[in-house]
């Protein structure tokens, strides 16, 4: 099997509302900026896929108009993933490992502004036992988050710790929407507070994948995927523990997080409590440099912020400042889908 | 590195903006479990299903989450059970069970081994524990559906469910379990109570021995369910959508060229589809254009109000590189064909051309159109 490796990276500055710009007009300079970081030209990409969601957007195949961001005649090899883009970047990583292509353009976006996004999110739950009831995303992370505290696993205060020091990482990171730290504020849904929960918001991220020589050619200091893997949780949230995160765990070890320490982990936690969740999941020890981007709990825009945490580790791999980086995406209620990557640089060479 | 940011752009024109619905009766079928646990609902008994491992799961699903083995041995199980954890929601959003403030919580029903989630009408935060005692308050009207449950409510007895005719909240009239939260709740919430009391003997069902066997069968059962669905949008159309609506309240049609291929877009949607970059440079187009295909629309659409059949048509405006869609009217059905001369018909008010009639002109050649296909 060839190694493939992220070689490059980009965002947007992620803000409220975007409201001036199409989908693709938000998504084009992102394109752009992650292909010159290469050199590659949109006809140079053998293949291209994409997450998002057509329920923020509100319209159907909403998708297909961004596809006019990455010049798709000639007919390319495309595909999409109605999900996080971090799935996307999964597909694109097999199609990479079979040696049907050499490079990939992964891109994902998602403006929450034009909707209400915790109305739009209780669209993805179960149609017959949940959605009827509009549980909203906020609702039923709240029930994980108390779930914790009765188990003694957390408390108030230890969330808004972490809510502290997420944003607080922040403030070094120019496309976070939320820099510097903040109020915690009243509940929203109790246990969880204004400071518990992630920024509604607009952005897009993108990221080129190539495999074997073609990485080192692109890139001082390939990003490469050592492992990879995806797992799911029982939809029904009252068959779970929801304390726990099996799914996590397991894809963690399939993609070989526990082979050897990591230095960094990116972790696709929305809310604070999830923190608590993933770092037991994965067992991450305080010596573990945890989203020094800020996280989602600074910047979220949907179906991108997961894509994000694998950008960030991998950016952190290419400017040195990570030998061995944990990313972490999650999709749908109570981290219920769960993606683990490993990513290592090379020893730098002088 | 900087992409360039998603907003921000001082020059950008006043945005455009309208509300967008999006609404939806989803229709869908049940199989034969969920099928008896919503009829079950209908009819005030809750059903769960029995995996082979001897877990009973309520809600009830049709294959085992562990082992994705086929089940469908149904138990009934009882209307009263134990929070397993809660959220209060201070803020109910339009759909939700309560319009009361309330505590979304996941019940664990005596018998089952598993979490339903539903709401607690509860007076505040402060009544509400993990562990604590609550009960199914039947919705007054119920045709089969997870919000037969109107809401759980607090339940005082300790040996609720565990016994028959332990049960203080079955008294006529005395009713310590709802005496107790009745102060804080809305009127609404009491006009429901008093729409459907309790029945002595039949509300809390479901014991300490167990859940007992149940065949599933009911009268007239449940065969699927419809899930209204609407979301409120507010829908922006973008920087090169906004010119081509502007220029449009001119009647002046307007395509946008890519920098590179030189090719000109209508409408516009601010990136070259071939060459992936923006455009930007505006070209007026039209207002005549060619026929370049089309087709007879015979089954006329809900709401529409243009008679049957009607063409509709890709017509390539004079100087576009991208054909539009549009009707085409002032000539019967028949006789639309390829390469015809169209010019646009606006009517009084109207924001876009109504529809497309025949300029008179000869036919376009072919070769002149061939591209545009």
């Amino acid at each position: 099997m060839r190694d493939v490796a992220i070689v490059a990276f980009s965002q947007t500055d992620h803000v409220r509302r975007s409201e001036e710009v199409s989908e693709v007009e938000m998504l084009m300079p992102v394109l752009h900026d992650v292909l010159e970081r290469t050199g590659l030209r949109t006809g140079d990409i053998g293949f291209t896929c994409s997450g998002s969601c057509d329920y923020l957007a509100g319209r159907a195949f909403s998708f297909t108009m961004a596809l006019d961001g990455v010049g798709a005649w000639p007919p390319i090899p495309e595909s999409h993933v109605e999900m996080d883009g971090a799935w996307a970047l999964y597909e694109a990583w097999v199609k990479l490992l079979t040696g049907e292509a050499d490079t990939a353009l992964v891109y994902a976006y998602g403006k929450s502004s034009p909707g209400s996004v915790r109305d739009v999110l209780t669209r993805q739950l179960d149609p017959y036992y949940l959605a009827p009831l509009w549980p909203d995303s906020v609702a039923l992370a709240a029930l994980q988050a108390q779930a914790l505290i009765d188990a003694g696993e957390t408390d108030e205060p230890a969330l808004a710790a972490i809510a502290a020091r997420s944003r607080t990482a922040a403030e070094g990171n120019p496309h976070a929407q939320l820099r510097g730290p903040r109020p915690q504020g009243g509940y929203v849904v109790r246990p969880l507070r204004t400071g518990d929960c992630p920024p509604v918001g607009d952005g897009a991220a993108a990221v080129v994948l190539a495999a074997g020589d073609r990485a080192r050619e692109l890139c001082p200091r390939p990003a490469w995927i050592r492992g990879m893997d995806h797992r799911v949780e029982p939809h029904a949230l009252g068959v779970r523990d929801l304390t726990d995160s099996p799914s996590t765990r397991l894809a963690a070890e399939r993609a070989g997080a526990f082979a050897r320490p990591v230095d960094t982990a990116e972790l696709h936690a929305p809310f604070t409590s999830q923190e608590v969740v993933l770092r037991k999941a994965l067992r991450l020890g305080g010596s573990v440099t945890v989203n020094p981007s800020g996280g989602p709990l600074a910047a979220n825009p949907v179906m991108a912020a997961g894509l994000i945490r694998v950008g960030e580790a991998a950016a952190a791999v290419h400017r040195g400042a990570s030998d061995r980086a944990l990313a972490h995406a999650t999709s749908g209620p109570c981290l219920q889908q769960n993606l683990v990557a490993v990513l290592e640089g090379e020893p730098h060479v002088r | 590195m900087s992409a360039t940011p998603a907003s921000g752009a001082p020059s950008a024109p006043e945005v455009l903006r309208a509300p967008l619905v999006v609404e939806f009766p989803f229709t869908r079928s049940v199989g034969p479990v969920q099928s008896a646990f919503l009829t079950g609902l209908r009819e005030r008994t809750v059903l769960g299903v029995r995996t082979t491992g001897g877990r009973v799961l309520v809600p009830p699903v049709e294959y085992d989450p562990d082992t994705s083995e086929e089940i469908g041995e149904l138990v009934e199980v009882g209307t009263a059970g134990t929070v397993t954890t809660w959220a209060w929601n201070p803020e109910p959003r339009r759909g939700q069970p309560l319009e009361t403030p309330f505590a979304w919580v996941l019940v664990r029903l005596d018998g089952a081994d598993t979490g339903l989630l539903h709401a607690l009408d509860a007076p505040g935060p402060e009544a509400v524990r993990t562990g604590m005692r609550v009960r199914v308050r039947w919705a007054a009207e119920r045709g089969g559906s997870i919000t037969d449950i109107a809401c759980f409510e607090p339940y005082a007895d300790g040996d609720a469910g565990r016994g028959e005719g332990a049960d203080p909240c079955r008294g006529e009239g005395a009713d310590p379990c709802r005496d107790e939260v009745a102060d804080a709740r809305s009127d609404a919430g009491r006009a429901e109570r008093r729409a459907e009391p309790v029945t002595p003997g039949a509300a809390e069902r479901g014991t300490a021995a167990g859940p007992r066997p149940h065949s599933g069968a009911f009268d007239d059962p449940v065969t699927g369910v419809v899930a209204p669905a609407r979301l409120d949008y507010t829908y922006t159309p973008g920087r090169a959508q906004t010119r081509f609506i502007n220029a449009l309240a001119g009647r002046r049609t307007t395509g946008e060229r890519c920098p590179s291929c030189r090719k000109v877009y209508v409408p516009p949607r601010g990136a070259c589809p071939t060459c992936g970059i923006a455009t930007s440079e505006q070209v007026e187009v039209g207002p005549r254009g060619t026929v370049t295909t089309f087709c007879i629309v015979n089954i006329k659409a809900k709401n529409l109000d243009i008679d049957v059949p009607y063409v509709y048509a890709h017509i390539a405006l004079d100087g576009a590189d991208l054909p539009l869609h549009g009707r085409i009217a002032g000539i019967p059905y028949d006789r639309v064909r390829m390469g015809l001369r169209v010019e646009p018909v606006w009517t009084q008010g109207g924001r876009h051309p109504d529809h497309y009639r025949p300029t008179g002109e000869p036919d376009a050649d072919y070769d002149t159109y061939r591209e545009l296909l």
